[in-house]
């Protein structure tokens, strides 16, 4: 259970949103994360730089939220190993079938209107949706 | 330069992504717990970014090309096929389970320990596996 939050969740969107635009203005490029890394290794050469530079700032990012809020940002995740291997492999492989997550087709996709984005966007989070729904069912059953 | 816009692009995205505590698992899985605790921020979070995106395209389209780029490189399928909406829906059932997506995994390998390696790494498993059968499935799907 975690409360709402409103303002920083309206700031972090916008910088989201921010960068996005920045990856279109500056490179001509959609900020989306699964294909930006499927391209990591087998893009065209000179194709590839740019994908390591994004991600690397991607991983980099939170370190120098760290040091300025002298705090590691909050993680809380109960899953066994089995469970994080099945979701990590289902996560990427679907990711690259269905030609994107969640920052791909649910803000580059839609903001450009996309009708794939809006159509993949309505999937995934009602799949999302239906399968927490379920594990909790599943979880009060065995309590 | 390239790169340098790249790395500072992916900065942002990933600052945005803490501010917003979007690589807290246990976040993103309130969000989609719709019916039991519900915790809406994760959408308070995509209309933003949805408003500064579809802001900032529409100004950044209204030049012929990109800054440091000969093109602007956008999808041009408008299909709705069978790849896409399989591939969004297991997508789906993947991010629900664990509450983690591409971005906050990379973000998070700094902080989220033992877990997100391991999921990180189960991700690019992933990704390598569908490089391998891209091929097959072209001609199912």
């Amino acid at each position: 259970m975690t409360a709402f939050t409103p303002l920083s969740a309206a700031i972090g969107g916008a910088l989201i949103g921010a960068a996005a635009v920045l990856l279109m203005a500056s490179l001509g490029r959609i900020a989306g994360i699964s294909g930006i890394a499927g391209g990591l290794f087998s893009a065209p050469k000179a194709d590839r730089g740019w994908r390591w530079a994004f991600l690397g700032g991607l991983a980099f990012a939170p370190v120098l939220v760290w040091l300025v809020r002298g705090e590691a940002p909050a993680f809380e995740l109960e899953a066994s190993w089995t469970m994080l291997a099945f979701a990590g492999l289902l996560v990427g492989f679907s990711t690259r079938l269905g030609s994107g997550c969640t920052s791909g087709h649910g803000v580059c996709g839609i903001s450009r209107w996309s009708p794939r984005s809006i159509a993949a966007t309505a999937a995934f989070m009602a799949t999302g949706m239906a399968t927490v729904a379920l594990a909790r069912l599943l979880a009060e059953q065995i309590r | 330069m390239k790169t340098m816009m790249a790395g500072l692009a992916g900065l942002l995205f990933g600052i945005g992504l803490v501010v917003a505590d979007m690589t807290n698992p246990a976040k993103v899985r309130a969000f989609l717990d719709i019916g039991g605790n519900w915790d809406p921020s994760l959408a308070i979070v995509m209309v933003t970014a949805l408003l500064v995106t579809g802001i900032g395209y529409r100004l950044v389209f209204k030049r012929d090309k990109p800054l440091f780029a000969p093109t602007f490189q956008t999808p041009t399928n408008t299909a709705l096929d069978a790849r896409l909406l399989i591939g969004a829906g297991l997508f789906g059932v993947g991010w629900g389970l664990v509450g983690l997506c591409p971005g906050p995994a990379i973000a998070a390998l700094s902080f989220g320990g033992w877990p997100v390696l391991g999921f990180f790494a189960a991700m690019a498993a992933g990704m390598g596996l569908y490089a391998m059968v891209e091929d097959q499935i072209a001609k199912v799907v």
